[in-house]
């Protein structure tokens, strides 16, 4: 960023560009804010399926809001309490918030754990408590392992302002991008070499973008790298409560571990793990920014809740979720209720791309969207050929859909598309486009979709590089003609001016 | 000389290591101020149930005017109406989490703060950058106009909780530009210039100059003259200018409160002197409403308002927060109606307040805004110093039973001031304080001690 003759410069954390919005990921999210798909409006519009949001329940909540008017502190039944929440600034937390989201983790782990509520820290949203554990955990230049593929703002929320070094534990679908040993090992030893200490191990369970739950088995070798090695593990579990096949039996938490090997320090050290939890997807309110870190480790929650106080949560909100979730009806019911209804509409989502051809991984158990298989459709295995097809998708079947490039993902062909932000009858809409799409491929119609054939997948050894580099000097180019690459992060494009559901988790 | 950082030595092997920043002790807490603040919760005064606890007066919160916000909720159903049959309204708000921030609420912010500068400034709502709290806001305006290792000048004595604010996980450092009684601790062109060569001979980078207006702890404005020198030095400097304005509302008369933003309209707005100059509000104290977290950064930079914005992500504000407070602050007719009347009780607050500490023979900064008045212990200290300071202040908490703040921990360069905060309490309340400290003091002048 060029400053002004006189003008005064900011930092460098203020001019780089490791807030990560000059990602392709967003060109979609350009194209949705110019002409968004409303069912009478404007039926030909771009259906947003890049947007990881739950939509599923909140008539369940608005209803019981509508029927608790005392745990809002504006009604005629609550208002005797604004002032004291008002007030309530305490960066431990309303005591009874704390105690009532320890339940609801548990009851979101089919009560097979305990939470203590006094290891409870806020975060704003669980942006901001990764962001914190971050910086709990790790200094400037430090390296923190993530398996790929991953969130796209892991970047930004773990690596911006703390200038940490995400290093990618790559994974592929030859084993359904399970994490193994040997990647663990050669990222850690990626790291070393570079000169980086590691300092710990990041993994989201549910996974965002495979909608995979980690196995018993793996999440304990997990654990042992990490107490090996001496490094911390990180478990973001903001999809816990969004299991839709079998929750109790399919999703194991890391707490589970815990309490499994509390006798075995040498496999399990306490002391090195900690969860981040957030009610923005279990329960479809991310406007509310509620995010938890919860550690096992004492200095970490003391320092931890001495640092939430740059992102506590509203206690006008706290208040409101403490009286929700103690309502031990009301959380059963909607765990239940949420679960049907996400299996219910992934069940029609991935079935209608079955129709088709399209293929899902099939290990998905869990989260709002599916992580689609279209390498079949590359015309080239590359991510040339993967953002070739995305252009398509996005501005011809017009649909907003996340190429797996953005979430560093090793093999071309992948998408992330979600379907729990929008109601059933715009999802049809989008499962017709894509017979439409797919079906005119085939038929071999003459559209114009030059860009896309049907492409054997390559034999045998794979086409692209193991540690692969994305460079993009000759693909793209940004509005202002500016373009530069970066090792390891896509190359810039040009920032979306305006989106009106930008940013924080999604 | 700067406020250096401290640090713990590392922890014995085999012992988990966390980050530096995690185990240093710049968040502050291990402070002689926080020793107050232990007191009265292991004790804390209740007019009924406990009447010779510790009476609270180190926290500066505004409850005078709780009744105006409730009555306001009492009478606009709207406000309440987040998830009560608007479907629309509350499924939306449930799912906002644009860093852009409600419109509606930010139009509201705008305009209170317009109103509180009885309209001699405007705001752009588009400038606007919302945050979880002023202290995520002056953080936040910390990693942008700073690397690790720069400085910012802040005039002392100033609100403890800067050390850790715009110092712990920045790594940014404080170059106190020293103030003193000699005339009302008024900012002067000298000392300016004295701190930032004081930074520069020790290799410091000074990226901006921080100054709180209304003062805390002074309970004073910056004078019209001083906020023209500081702007002036801060182009001269080529630094940034940020302007901690969230006592603003908090001025007993409106006349008597000049804000920097004010300043540069009546310079004709040379682009070379707005963009380095940074706002920063909050509801906190003027509507007394901390735990709801509203926190803005108002910037005349661009750049500064797109990189504060996406920072932001880290420390949004609830979206029923937003909805809640766009109603309320809407309301012109409304908040024209607060500002006055809040001004007005703090008034009220604070001549009562004076008058006891005179009584008492104790004498005060002439103050004219905030939640506190700055009072001069100095005759009574043993001996001149920090420690004659703090020795003193450990009586006051422990016999006297009020926790008040000690001048050493804003960083005043004399001992012997300390910080009383009069609104966070009733009347009765109040008088029950006064009359203990007047008591203490009579006797500490007959004897030399409190008993």
């Amino acid at each position: 960023m060029e400053s002004v003759k006189g003008s005064c410069v900011l930092s460098k954390m203020a001019t780089n560009e490791r807030h990560g919005e000059n990602s392709p990921y967003f060109d979609g999210w350009k194209a949705y804010d110019a002409y968004p798909f409303h069912p009478t409006d404007r039926p030909d519009g771009v259906i947003q399926m890049g947007l990881a949001e739950n939509q599923l329940c909140l008539d369940m909540i608005r209803d019981w809001i509508e029927k608790n008017p005392q745990a809002s502190i504006c009604t005629p039944e609550g208002l005797h309490m604004f002032k004291d929440v008002a007030l309530f600034q305490d960066y431990h937390g309303l005591p009874r918030f704390r105690q009532a989201v320890a339940k609801f983790m548990e009851r979101g782990r089919g009560n097979k754990v305990r939470f203590d509520p006094e290891r409870i820290v806020m975060g704003g949203g669980a942006t901001g408590a990764n962001e914190l554990i971050t910086f709990c955990l790790a200094d400037d230049g430090d390296a923190f392992l993530v398996p790929s593929p991953y969130y796209p703002a892991f970047d930004r929320d773990l690596g911006w302002r703390t200038k940490v070094q995400i290093i990618p534990v790559h994974c592929n679908s030859s084993n359904n991008f399970q994490i193994t040993r040997p990647a663990l090992e050669t990222a850690y030893d990626q790291a070393t070499r570079t000169g980086s200490t590691v300092k710990g191990l990041v993994i989201a369970n549910p996974s965002n973008p495979l909608g995979t739950c980690l196995d018993r088995t793996t999440l304990e070798s997990l654990v042992a790298f990490a107490t090996e090695k001496r490094i911390h593990l990180v478990a973001d579990e903001i999809y816990a409560a969004t299991v839709f096949h079998n929750p109790t039996t399919q999703f194991v938490s890391v707490a589970e571990v815990i309490r499994d090997n509390a006798a075995d320090p040498a496999r399990c050290d306490p002391d090195l793990i900690h969860i981040v939890y957030s009610l923005s997807k279990d329960m479809g309110l991310p406007g509310l920014r509620v995010g938890v870190v919860y550690s096992y480790n004492d200095a970490v929650v003391r320092c931890g809740r001495r640092m939430s106080s740059f992102g506590l949560v509203s206690s006008q909100t706290q208040h409101l979720l403490a009286a929700m979730l103690s309502d031990e009806d009301f959380v059963g019911r909607l765990l239940l209720e949420s679960s049907r209804r996400l299996g219910e509409r992934h069940g029609r989502f991935s079935k209608g791309l079955e129709r088709v051809g399209i293929r899902c991984l099939e290990s998905s158990c869990a989260g709002l969207f599916v992580w689609m298989d279209l390498r079949h459709l590359l015309k080239e295995a590359s991510y040339e050929g993967e953002l070739a097809l995305w252009r398509v998708i996005v501005n011809e079947v017009k649909l907003n859909v996340s190429p797996g490039v953005s979430f560093h993902c090793v093999e071309p062909g992948w998408f992330r598309v979600c379907f729990a932000n929008m109601d059933e009858g715009t999802m049809e809409v989008a499962l017709q486009r894509i017979r439409a799409f797919i079906q005119g491929k085939e038929a071999g119609d003459g559209r114009e979709n030059n860009d896309v054939g049907v492409v054997k997948p390559p034999a045998g050894k794979k086409r692209w590089q193991k540690d692969l580099r994305l460079s993009f000097k000759t693909v793209r180019r940004s509005e202002e003609g500016h373009v530069s690459s970066s090792p390891l992060r896509m190359s810039p494009h040009s920032p979306i001016p305006r989106s009106p559901l930008l940013w924080a988790r999604n | 000389m700067a406020i250096e950082l401290e640090q713990q030595p590392k922890p014995s092997a085999g012992a988990v290591e966390l980050s530096k920043i995690a185990v240093s002790e710049t968040h502050g807490e291990d402070s002689p101020y926080f020793a107050g603040w232990k007191a009265y919760d292991e004790n804390p005064y209740d007019e009924l149930t406990n009447p010779t606890g510790v009476i609270q007066m180190g926290l500066a919160e505004n409850q005078v005017s709780f009744d105006l916000l409730e009555d306001f909720l009492e009478h606009h159903s709207e406000a309440a109406t987040w998830g009560n049959g608007a479907t629309a309204g509350f499924r939306d708000n449930a799912l906002f989490q644009d860093y852009h921030g409600l419109k509606s609420f930010r139009g509201a912010m705008a305009s209170f703060m317009e109103q509180i500068r009885g309209g001699r400034a405007r705001f752009d709502p588009d400038r606007i950058v919302l945050t979880a709290g002023a202290t995520a806001a002056n953080e936040l305006l910390t990693f942008i106009l700073a690397n690790p290792g720069d400085a910012l000048l802040i005039p002392t004595p100033y609100y403890p909780g800067f050390d850790r604010d715009l110092r712990w996980r920045t790594g940014v450092q404080i170059v106190p530009i020293h103030c003193h009684s000699s005339n009302n601790f008024q900012i002067t062109e000298s000392a300016l210039h004295a701190a930032y060569d004081d930074a520069v001979s020790r290799n410091l980078n000074v990226r901006g100059v921080l100054i709180t207006n209304p003062s805390n702890p002074l309970g004073a404005t910056v004078q019209r003259a001083a906020l023209e020198q500081i702007l002036d030095f801060a182009v001269e400097k080529n630094i940034h200018l940020v302007s901690d304005e969230i006592y603003s509302g908090s001025t007993f008369s409106s006349a008597e409160f000049v804000s920097i933003a004010e300043i540069l309209e009546s310079r004709g707005s040379r682009h070379v002197d707005r963009e380095r100059v940074h706002i920063v509000y909050s509801l906190s104290k003027d509507l007394g409403l901390p735990g709801f977290r509203v926190g803005t950064i108002y910037s005349y930079n661009d750049a500064v308002v797109t990189t504060a914005r996406r920072m932001s992500s880290f420390t949004l504000i609830s979206s029923q927060t937003q909805h809640l407070l766009a109603c309320m602050l809407s309301d012109k007719e409304f908040t024209a109606n607060y500002i006055k009347t809040n001004r007005e009780r703090l008034r009220k607050r604070y001549d009562v307040i004076i008058a006891g500490l005179r009584r008492a023979g104790i004498e005060c900064l002439r103050g004219n805004a905030g939640l506190f008045c700055w009072m001069n212990l100095g005759p009574l200290l043993k001996e001149s110093t920090k420690e004659g300071e703090l020795a003193l202040w450990n009586l006051i908490v422990r016999d006297v039973r009020l926790n008040i703040s000690p001048g050493s921990s804003c960083h005043c360069s004399e001992p012997g001031w300390f910080r009383v905060c009069f609104a966070n309490m009733s009347e009765a309340t109040l008088d029950v304080a006064l009359d203990r400290l007047h008591r203490f003091v009579d006797e500490y002048r007959r004897t030399g001690s409190s008993q």
